[in-house]
């Protein structure tokens, strides 16, 4: 009977020892996190496309960059480097600070010799969780599924001399013996010009445009407050990451505060604070938003797309690019905003897409683009 | 025996009589007193078994007239001990009887007199200040410069025998200091009541100084006064309002009262642009446009840095860049290949638009 327990204990190692190592690797497919062997050299082959894209991304996730290059195409046309780059991300961009998640793939199409898969990748980042959607092309080398990888192109930066004209504003605090503030610098003028107030599938949302009406630059942040019929306040938020907190003189920008679980019936009043204090700024670098469109994405969603251009000279680590929508009244009646997450470089641009709900796609009829920039080693 | 009860009854009620009724009881002695007089003494006094047994009414005689001078006595001793506790009490605060000082200034030696002989201990109490100190009744008591700094209302208290206090009134010293404060640090020129000034006068010791004074407020900028008042301080406070200038620059305020002088700095700046007009170029590399010298509605130069959003419009796609203005003008460079109408905005003022060709 003493030996009944241990028994039992040990063939159900051996039972999910097995399974680990054989059994979801083949039978699981191309979901999520626990796809691909469990130890080295005893995964098995890419016989299908989905085999081959699971081990593949399982691969990338364990950052064994040697396995899944072996894993591509002759055809690639790209070199290990490149490769390893373009999935860890250079010059401080948001791919640095990241690693995958989980993912996701689905057949677009397959043939006996080649196949189209849609993968759904899901990205950790200090920002929050960033979704990318690829699709990839796989051929049938031999007896193997092999995935074809595009050319990586990355912006290659002539030398060059880019004049610029440095502004930027430094603060300087009172002394000590300014007992009263007496001799302080007034915070900057910042007023709120539009504000809307939303149901969404996620929550009540509060959005609208700020404007820094000063001649010096402003950290603005926005907060709102629902308050129900009694006059109590049900939740208050702020607009925490949408917004470009950093706002140069006459510098407008779109915000939005999210009330998650929260409906508008309940609301009867809606309370606006925004708080600018005066900061230390620079006015470089310029980034202007090119080519600006809105299209269906291939996953039929609609996008505001478009390219980013550093006209500046300096690297901007991590872009991130906030939208407000118009409609025909002129009325914000949407904010979204997206990172992205390559680095930009001296005059170089970087592709961008934000999503617009499907509800309000139909109602946009213009729209504006801010873009606001993290760089390292700069406040 | 039933007529004893009931005498007894009698005198009982009469000695238990409620205080409220005592003109009864004299009322009842007087007649007594009467009564002795008439024959009815002789009637009614008897010799009865086994001594002399006065009846009812003169016994309420004699109880009545003791009554009366027990009462008279403990009044008058009553009277007299309160007139010598009070004598005593008035000798005593005689003594030690303290005068203070009529007029006292902050940080200046002050004194108060003590009357009477031997030692006393001399507590101060005021604002931000205690102190214990021996004194010598009889002379004055010295309160040290450090001990009246603050202005306020002071607690003198002399304690021997018995306690005595005063209390006398700390003014500020000389004002020595103006506390100014002048709102805002920025304001755009040509605006209406848009400059305010606060000034409040201390002296050396840091105490507001509410009696009235005459405070000149001046406003300059550049060579030309632009503004000269005198208000005079009420309750410590002189205020002004005025008008932002014309031209942008710093504002000189001054404050000035008798020989102290307070300085601040108001910058005016530019107002909201004015007339934003753009122009531009195609070129290799897209489309250059810059505005013109952006200046604001009185002709001031707005401030570097302010933003400005070209918006270049074509076909189905739409640029924008948000630049600086550096040096007066603000410029961008838009990629765009086809034909594009380009406009310029600041903050919620709007510019011109520009037609440029597509690239031939």
């Amino acid at each position: 009977m003493k030996f009944v327990l241990p028994i039992i204990l040990v063939a159900a190692t051996v039972v999910l020892m097995t399974l680990a190592i054989f059994g979801v690797g083949q039978n699981a497919g191309t979901v999520g996190i626990a796809t691909g062997s469990a130890l080295p050299g005893l995964g098995s082959k890419a016989d299908t496309p989905e085999q081959a894209i699971g081990s593949f991304l399982t691969d990338i996730r364990r950052r064994n960059w040697d396995r899944a290059y072996s894993a591509l195409s002759k055809t690639s046309g790209v070199d290990e480097p490149s490769f390893i780059q373009d999935w860890t991300g250079s010059n401080g961009s948001l791919r640095t600070f990241s690693s995958l998640e989980t993912y996701e793939a689905r057949p677009l199409h397959a043939t006996s010799d080649d196949a189209q898969m849609r993968v759904r990748m899901r990205w950790t980042t200090p920002v929050g969780p960033v979704e990318d959607v690829r699709d990839l092309n796989l051929k049938h080398e031999g007896d193997v599924w092999k995935i074809v990888w595009p050319k990586v192109t990355m912006p290659s930066v002539p030398a060059q001399v880019v004049p610029v004209n440095y502004l930027r504003w430094d603060l300087v605090n009172g002394g000590a013996d300014d007992g009263w503030g007496s001799r302080n610098v007034d915070a900057p003028r910042v007023r709120i010009i539009s504000m809307n107030a939303v149901d969404s599938s996620e929550g009540a949302v509060v959005m609208g445009e700020v404007v820094n009406e000063d001649t010096i630059p402003a950290f603005v942040n926005v907060n709102a407050a629902l308050v129900d019929g009694a006059g109590k306040a049900i939740d208050d938020e702020s607009s925490f990451d949408k917004i470009a907190h950093v706002l140069l003189p006459k510098q407008v920008s779109a915000y939005r505060i999210d009330f998650p679980n929260i409906s508008l019936n309940n609301v009867k009043n809606v309370r606006m604070d925004v708080k600018a204090t005066l900061v230390p700024a620079s006015a470089d670098p310029v980034i202007g938003v090119m080519d600006q469109k809105l299209d269906p994405d291939a996953q039929g969603k609609s996008v505001l797309r478009g390219q980013l251009l550093n006209e500046s000279g300096q690297t901007v680590n991590i872009p991130h690019v906030i939208a407000s929508f118009y409609d025909n009244n002129g009325k914000v009646i949407w904010v979204s905003d997206g990172y992205v997450d390559r680095a930009l470089l001296p005059q170089a641009s970087e592709p961008f897409a934000v999503e617009i709900p499907k509800t309000l796609a139909s109602k946009v009829q213009n729209f504006h683009v801010v873009v606001n920039q993290y760089s390292l080693g700069k406040s | 025996m039933p007529g004893n009860l009931s005498d007894h009854s009698v005198l009982d009620n009469s000695v238990l009589a409620p205080p409220a009724q005592p003109a009864s009881v004299l009322d009842d002695s007087v007649s007594a007193d009467a009564v002795l007089k008439g024959s009815v003494l002789k009637k009614d006094f008897a010799l009865k078994g086994r001594g002399f047994q006065p009846r009812r009414k003169y016994r309420k005689i004699s109880r009545g007239f003791s009554r009366w001078s027990r009462m008279a006595a403990t009044r008058v001793g009553c009277w007299l001990l309160v007139c010598a506790l009070a004598v005593h009490l008035c000798s005593v605060c005689a003594a030690q009887d303290i005068h203070p000082p009529t007029s006292a200034s902050a940080g200046e030696d002050t004194h108060l007199t003590a009357a009477g002989s031997g030692k006393a201990t001399f507590y101060l109490m005021g604002p931000g200040v205690s102190s214990k100190s021996e004194v010598e009744l009889g002379q004055e008591v010295r309160i040290p410069a450090q001990n009246v700094r603050n202005a306020g209302n002071y607690s003198a208290i002399l304690c021997s025998d018995t306690c005595r206090s005063a209390t006398f009134y700390v003014t500020p010293a000389p004002p020595a200091t103006l506390t100014f404060l002048v709102h805002p640090s920025r304001v755009p020129v040509g605006q209406n009541d848009a400059v305010s000034g606060v000034a409040l006068p201390f002296d050396q010791f840091h105490n507001l100084v509410v009696a009235p004074h005459e405070i000149n407020f001046q406003l300059t900028s550049g060579n030309p006064n632009l503004m000269s008042r005198t208000v005079r301080t009420q309750n410590g406070i002189a205020w002004f309002r005025t008008n932002s200038g014309k031209n942008a620059g710093v504002l000189q305020v001054n404050a000035s009262l008798d020989a102290v002088t307070s300085r601040r700095a108001v910058q005016q700046v530019a107002s909201d642009p004015c007339n934003l007009r753009i122009k531009g170029q195609r070129t290799t590399k897209g489309i250059v446009v810059e505005t013109e010298l952006v200046r604001d509605c009185s002709g001031n130069p707005v401030p570097d840095g302010t933003i400005v959003t070209f918006t270049a419009n074509s076909d189905n796609t739409k640029s924008s860049v948000d630049a600086p203005i550096k040096r007066g003008i603000a410029r961008a460079q838009i990629e765009a290949l086809g034909a594009a109408t380009i406009s310029a905005a600041s903050g919620v003022v709007m510019g011109n638009e520009l037609r440029i060709g597509a690239q031939p």
